[in-house]
């Protein structure tokens, strides 16, 4: 299965028409990815103004040329322990629909091109919180990556932060 | 297909306005404007709104504008007079084609009784009948064909016309002078002379002195006219409508002629001859011979462009057509406005960012910064007033609302408009309707009393709606007001006392007591009529005023009647507020929220029980809301000393003092969404961007204090009864 995966960057491999291209990043020793179609661009962090009554992993809003992005902290919205952002982590800015928002993430680390049929159906032993958020996992180069599915990433009920 | 439907749309869009022009016109009439301009531009309105409705095969709404038409047509002929009575009838008769419209529109119907009395009603007005039978007349010969553009086959009413009238013979003189537009739109003189041919016998004269010699001649000119005598036992209407559809585009004079007279009458000899010995001096002093050879066929040429009274209708004619607008979608408006707005942030950001890096005041990058702040600022302005409407197409809304509300309640009511050209942006517009809706019915039904009350009174009859815009400091104000009765006090604060809103012993102002009807739950008719109690109470317009930035106030006088006041923001892109810090945020506080800020003094503050505080304004315990707390940004009251007051009137009336760090001044911002990317946080209203590129939040001061006083419930009684 490995075997079959490109390790390097931007070079197709299986059947072209189904290809995929994914971003991964890492968020503490962990490695995710998401479509790349669904990101827009990638940006450094900005300290954030923070929004009143919102869940802990919503980290504010910053302006992103003249619109206000939410900023969601991947790391604290998976359920691990978000750490302090520096200047160094990397907000992915990503689009959800209609809604554009940023993910707050440790660090870029790949672009992958890969055939869809490598991914794999999420382990049985991922926690409630990894089920809902992730999609599927790959095998790159001995690394387990998990992509995620966006769609659930901003709260869906409107009240039940407020 | 689409295309069509296109095409479609766009041919309601401008019923509308047709429809705003009728109803403007016939209001104008009815306050004495005798200018035929005006008749004529009804009339216009009405006649396209035919047209284009017969192209659409739109049935209903042709056969009642072509009833509406032909009474406006003695209107303007001046066979009507325009009575009051008359005046009412078109007005409701306006009404009733905009519900076709409407109705055409929405591929629904109206109600086809009331459809036919109103149009019986129209018929009457016709002077030459009796008012029996005659619309079955009119009806019969509604069979337009629209599609062959602009040629009608010619109306003749055989019910209305054939029996009394047989044996009459009218004779007309046509003068008929076709304009460049008139072949334009692809008609065609000799189908016309066809059609005038049918009616009778019929004599034609065309003029060619206006030729020009071929080689100026210009192919898409017109040079032709032409004088038909027509001898007929129709009337003039029948006669004008063979020109109906060319009527804009050409000079045309009907002249009725004596119809005793013989056809071969001295007088009109004598006029042929005239205009044949102007033709032919004209003829005479151009020397080329080809000229006169051209039209060897047309006998007696006559000349009619020396007529001034047609030349200068015609004039007016072309004034009214030009118009300098242009249709926009709105998306590309909005747009354009989001992109300035973001124009103004950059802008602001850069400018901070120059002076941050040290640059002098006096050098060149200051200088040009300066300029380009300008620039942005005149753009900003110039980008809002595209969008900015005048109020007109609200308060045109009104006058058939007063009169529904009037016959419902059987008053009398007169509306007087003023400052109708009061321009503020579309957004603001569109939230306008409801709420004046609301004040006006009000108005009239609890405002004004009834007509023998008022007589009672010493009033007159009528009773007056006086609806009012102008700009004030940067704001555009609306009044409502009425010459009735006033606010019954006494009656006011036993509702409210009834339903518990307010302590029946509570000491209040009669300013307090007239703005308890803005209270929820309000409500001064005890029984709920079809008007004015739809559920709705002045506590619904008060929200929707303040949703808009605006605030909402009433002045009343027993006996003399009551005046609102609106003040609202004149966009709903850019909010005046004032920056505060709160636990080291920034916030901004919209300043139509404000009504005074102060620095509280140690005695003024009490503790009321647990953590809830008040603060003593002038004998009047506010409550104390900590706005750092309430958001969640500390978990600690901090010392009310050490901070700002800001005292806010919130719904209700209520006031409460909101607490925060300091104030770092006023400024225009940019208001952007939240709920775009995000979702609604509870007690913010929307976000700006600030100077130094950051995210600030905009606060909503209701939402502050309705959330402080959920969970301070306790709380609740003596605030209410503190009023």
């Amino acid at each position: 299965m490995t075997d079959m995966t490109n390790k390097n960057q931007g070079r197709p491999t299986a059947d072209p028409a189904n290809a995929r291209e994914l971003i991964a990043f890492r968020m503490g020793a962990q490695e995710f990815c998401v479509d790349i179609m669904s990101v827009r661009e990638i940006r450094g962090w900005t300290k954030a103004t923070p929004l009143p009554h919102s869940p802990p992993f919503v980290r504010g809003v910053v302006n992103l040329r003249g619109t206000v992005l939410p900023i969601v902290d991947l790391a604290a919205r998976l359920g691990f322990a978000g750490a302090e952002p520096t200047a160094r982590h990397v907000i992915i800015v990503a689009q959800i629909g209609t809604q554009t928002i940023g993910l707050l993430v440790d660090a870029v680390s790949d672009i992958l091109t890969l055939a869809e049929d490598l991914i794999q159906a999420t382990p049985e032993v991922a926690s409630e919180m990894a089920k809902t958020f992730v999609r599927g996992v790959l095998a790159v180069d001995q690394r387990m990556i998990s992509m995620i599915a966006l769609d659930h990433v901003l709260p869906a009920d409107e009240r039940d932060a407020a | 297909m689409d295309q069509m439907a296109a095409i479609k749309q766009t041919f309601f869009q401008e019923c509308e306005e047709q429809l705003c022009e009728l109803e403007t016109g016939l209001l104008a009439i009815d306050d004495g404007d005798t200018d035929s301009e005006t008749v004529n531009a009804v009339f216009r309105a009405v006649h396209s709104i035919k047209g284009g409705a017969g192209a659409f095969s739109l049935e209903e709404l042709v056969q009642f504008a072509h009833v509406f038409e032909s009474a406006l047509d003695h209107l303007r002929a001046g066979r009507l007079a325009p009575s009051g009575e008359v005046l009412k009838t078109m007005l409701r008769a306006a009404d009733m084609l905009a519900d076709l419209v409407r109705a055409a529109r929405s591929d629904s119907s109206v109600d086809t009784a009331s459809r036919e009395e109103l149009a019986n009603e129209l018929r009457a007005f016709d002077p030459h009948e009796p008012s029996k039978g005659s619309g079955q007349g009119i009806q019969a010969s509604e069979d337009d064909d629209p599609d062959i553009a602009g040629f009608e086959p010619v109306p003749i009413c055989l019910d209305d016309l054939g029996t009394e009238l047989h044996s009459i013979q009218n004779r007309f003189l046509i003068h008929f002078t076709p304009k460049p537009g008139l072949y334009a739109k692809a008609n065609e003189t000799a189908l016309l002379m066809r059609e005038l041919s049918k009616l009778g016998e019929i004599q034609i004269i065309c003029d060619y002195s206006h030729l020009p010699l071929l080689d100026e001649l210009d192919p898409e000119h017109s040079y032709l006219s032409w004088t038909v005598e027509l001898t007929t036992v129709h009337d003039e209407t029948a006669v004008r409508n063979v020109f109906e559809f060319v009527e804009w585009d050409c000079e045309l004079d009907i002249q009725e002629l004596d119809p005793e007279a013989a056809p071969d009458d001295e007088a009109i000899t004598a006029l042929i001859r005239e205009m044949q010995a102007t033709v032919e001096a004209d003829l005479a002093a151009r020397s080329d011979p080809q000229v006169a050879s051209v039209p060897a066929s047309a006998a007696e040429p006559p000349a009619t462009a020396g007529n001034p009274a047609m030349s200068q209708r015609g004039k007016q004619e072309m004034a009214t057509a030009a118009q300098a607008t242009i249709r926009v979608d709105l998306d590309r408006v909005d747009r354009l406005i989001n992109l300035v707005g973001e124009l103004v942030i950059n802008q602001a950001v850069l400018t901070q960012r120059v002076f941050e890096a040290g640059v002098a005041r006096a050098s060149g990058v200051a200088t040009g910064i300066d300029e380009l702040e300008q620039l942005t600022r005149e753009i900003q302005d110039s980008v809002m007033a595209i969008r900015a409407q005048p109020v007109k197409s609200v308060f045109q809304r009104m006058p058939r609302l007063v009169r529904e509300v009037a016959a419902l309640t059987g008053k009398k009511v007169r509306l007087v408009t003023e400052g109708e050209n009061t321009e503020v942006d579309k957004t603001v517009i569109e939230h306008l309707t409801d709420p004046l809706t609301h004040m006006i019915r009000n108005a009239i039904d609890h405002g004004l009393e009834s007509p023998q009350g008022r007589v009672a009174a010493g009033k007159p009859e009528e009773g007056l709606v006086r609806l009012s815009a102008l700009h004030r400091s940067g704001r555009i104000v609306i009044e409502v007001s009425d010459d009735g009765a006033g606010i019954d006090r006494t009656t006011v604060k036993a509702i409210a006392a009834a339903k518990g809103l307010i302590s029946p012993e509570a000491a209040l102002s009669e300013e307090e007591v007239d703005n308890l009807i803005f209270l929820p739950g309000f409500s001064t008719t005890s029984t709920v009529s079809d008007i004015s109690g739809r559920g709705v109470g002045m506590d619904v317009v008060r929200r929707s005023i303040q949703s808009l930035g605006g605030r909402i106030s009433i002045r009343s006088k027993p006996s003399q009647g009551s005046t609102f006041t609106l003040s609202l923001p004149l966009t709903l892109a850019v909010l005046d507020g004032m920056v505060v810090t709160v636990a080291d945020e920034t916030l901004i506080v919209p300043l139509s929220a404000i009504v005074e800020t102060l620095r509280p003094k140690a005695d003024k503050v009490h503790g009321f029980g647990g953590n809830a505080m008040v603060i003593a304004i002038r004998d009047q315990f506010v409550p104390l809301i900590d706005v750092g707390r309430e958001l969640g940004y500390r978990a600690k009251d901090t010392d009310p000393c050490a901070s700002v007051v800001l005292l806010v009137e919130s719904e209700g009336h209520a006031r409460n003092a909101l607490l925060v760090d300091a104030i770092l001044g006023q400024r225009q911002v940019v208001i952007k969404s939240l709920e775009a990317n995000y979702r609604h946080v509870a007690g913010i209203a929307a976000a700006t961007i600030l100077g130094d590129g950051r995210v600030a939040l905009i606060l909503d001061t209701d939402a502050v204090v309705a959330h402080w006083r959920e969970v301070a419930t306790d709380f609740e009684e003596p605030l209410a009864a503190a009023g």
